[in-house]
């Protein structure tokens, strides 16, 4: 059971993506990688063994919804009553077409950022115990969680790599 | 167009951080000078607006045949004036047009700002504007719904729509930037970037969702800003009124819009740049590119005044033709002239190499361009509502004090928002700034891994 975490700073791209490399290939898969901005290199090491990020499911989902609750709108509240105006008649399509399309914009919009805020578990609270503030700057972090006993391989792997400062 | 490369090749990633951090600290006497005229300006605005809901809208000489003057003209103004931030924030980051990340920020707060302008002017229009929800879908005894067949409710559903996203995309672009503030503040000041930050880490888990919605958004917003003038412009298209009644009003506004929005980034952002000291980040090669932008959207503009006149002329419809006549040669005559003259002559200049990173030249440019789009909207609305089917119903209407004040403080109030962005907000984007930079790496030092 991982219940030990050991951090390591990084100046360079090159070095940090060495560390995941050869944390992985070591087995130590549970890694939490800080970078100041999204860089693709380190981005693909990452995704190779996970899933596509949910998001676009969220967008889908909200998108749909907006379309159906533009629709469903127009027509529901048309049929509530029928009054016929601009010699069109009283469930008329293409005008509806464009507030369900506004709306499946704005519900897809929506939907999207909430997935951010779901799906990094954001707004964060409390700051995770290896964040560095120099992780905003121009420093990358890789914390990798391990067995208390492995501590010590785990820190030999990240100096190797070219960490600048390991921190237990 | 060529994308020029970001032409920051001294910076490091620690210096972005410093030129950013640099434009949070406390003002000095210039800012609070500028802050002042706009806020006096803006409470002239208010006292105008006070005494028209006070007296009626009879005081801003809204009357029949011109029912929608000024107040409308600055509407369609700002909506369009918003529509290059949304271009340059979400259409060129599809295209991954790199220049874009140093203006973008300063862009989208530039839309932001400007839908919240355009927004109040429905309000000051309805005059009883305790009313306006009356425009919204909400669920009340009489069962009585807004007509979904009238473009004005099209126009609020575009317009909020677009508003909401606007504010979401630039609130999501901004955290990752706050944070990195927050992170080198302390105090009071740190909490209070703490809070808007919501404790974001730059980690893997959520950069890779971060990433991924940030497309979705920017692949949202593209087909929303098109869309959007393509509703305001039906507001005019789907009306009967010769003049208005043309298929060619939705990509005319589109482009019109973005055209003034361009003028109005140069506006401010040739200001920051010498105020803020970011000449390495927004170089001439950036201005040079907005300048092109400026050129082609202003000639594809001048197309389409080419094809209003040529449509109506050739349709041999009478009122088509009658319309444009006294457009052109009536009581309107100077705006209208004055018009071709701003969005069509003036920025062919752009054409010469030298007046694109000519700051005079290209902020001379960009005013005109302001000037002439405004005309452009006031020259649809006015001289297309006085100049209508039938003789008896002409009218002249001419700007009174209330809605020539609201006007101007129209632009106080953006100014104001903008002005007060800047000093609490990173208006350079940290993270898109630095991604364009050169990578630091260890072995191999070949610059930029793109």
């Amino acid at each position: 059971m991982a219940t030990a975490s050991v951090l390591g700073v990084f100046a360079h791209v090159d070095t940090t993506l060495q560390a995941i490399r050869d944390l992985r290939a070591k087995g130590f898969g549970d890694l939490t990688v800080y970078t100041p901005v999204p860089v693709e290199e380190i981005e693909e090491e990452v995704e190779r063994v996970r899933p596509v990020s949910a998001v676009r499911f969220f967008t889908l989902v909200g998108g749909l919804t907006g379309t159906a609750t533009g629709f469903f709108l127009t027509i529901w509240t048309s049929l509530k009553w029928e009054l016929l105006t601009g010699g069109k008649a009283v469930v008329s399509i293409p005008p509806f077409v464009i507030i369900a399309f506004e709306l499946t914009i704005l519900f897809g919009g929506l939907a999207s950022a909430l997935a951010i805020l779901v799906l990094g578990r954001l707004p964060k609270l409390r700051p995770s115990p290896t964040y560095d503030p120099r992780f905003t700057l121009d420093r990358f972090g890789v914390a990798v969680a391990c067995a208390p006993d492995a501590v010590d391989s785990v820190s030999s792997v990240l100096s190797t790599a070219g960490a600048e400062e390991v921190r237990r | 167009m060529s994308a020029p490369p970001a032409g920051t090749a001294q910076a490091t990633w620690a210096d972005v951080n410093n030129d950013v951090d640099r434009t949070l600290l406390s003002a000095g006497n210039t800012y609070f000078a500028w802050m002042t005229l706009v806020a006096l300006i803006l409470a002239c605005g208010v006292a105008a607006w006070a005494w028209q809901i006070w007296v009626g809208l009879g005081v801003a000489g809204i009357r029949t045949p011109q029912m929608w003057a000024l107040y409308i003209t600055n509407f369609v103004f700002w909506i369009g004036i918003g529509h290059a931030g949304t271009l340059i924030s979400a259409i060129l980051y599809l295209f991954r047009a790199k220049w874009r990340t140093s203006i973008y920020r300063g862009a989208e707060a530039m839309t932001v700002f400007a839908v919240l302008t355009a927004g109040l002017f429905p309000l000051v229009h309805v005059g009883r504007m305790w009313f306006a929800y009356w425009l919204l879908p909400y669920p009340n005894q009489r069962y009585l719904w807004p007509n979904f067949k009238s473009p004005l409710i099209w126009d609020v559903f575009a317009i909020s729509t677009y508003l909401t996203i606007s504010v979401v995309f630039f609130i999501v672009g901004l955290v990752p930037d706050i944070a990195a503030i927050r992170d080198r503040s302390t105090g009071l000041k740190r909490k209070i970037y703490a809070v808007c930050a919501l404790g974001w880490e730059g980690s893997d888990s959520q950069w890779r969702h971060y990433r991924r919605a940030y497309g979705l958004l920017a692949a949202l917003a593209t087909p929303l800003v098109l869309s959007v003038h393509s509703v305001v412009s039906f507001d005019f298209a789907m009306a009967l009124v010769p003049g208005w009644h043309s298929s060619l009003f939705a990509p005319f506004f589109v482009d019109g819009a973005i055209f003034s929005g361009f003028a109005m980034v140069l506006i401010l952002i040739i200001p920051m740049r010498a105020v803020f000291g970011w000449h390495a980040y927004i170089t001439d090669r950036h201005l040079d590119a907005m300048a092109k932008l400026t050129l082609v959207t202003s000639l594809v503009l001048t197309y389409f005044y080419l094809c209003e006149a040529g449509t109506a002329w050739y349709s041999g419809e009478h009122y088509e033709r009658a319309s444009l006549f006294a457009r052109a040669f009536k009581s309107y005559k100077y705006t209208f002239w004055l018009q071709y003259i701003c969005n069509s002559l003036i920025p062919l200049v752009l054409f010469w190499r030298k007046a694109r990173t000519n700051l005079v030249i290209l902020y001379v440019v960009s005013i005109f361009v302001l000037i002439g789009m405004w005309l452009e909207r006031f020259n649809i609305i006015v001289p297309g509502l006085g100049y209508d089917f039938y003789p008896y119903t002409w009218g002249l209407y001419l700007p009174r004090l209330v809605d020539s004040t609201i006007t101007v403080a129209s632009f106080a109030w953006f100014f104001l928002l903008f002005l007060g962005f800047i000093r609490v907000m990173p208006s350079l984007s940290i993270v898109e700034v630095k991604e364009v930079l050169p990578h630091p790496l260890k072995h191999g030092a070949h610059g930029g891994h793109h």
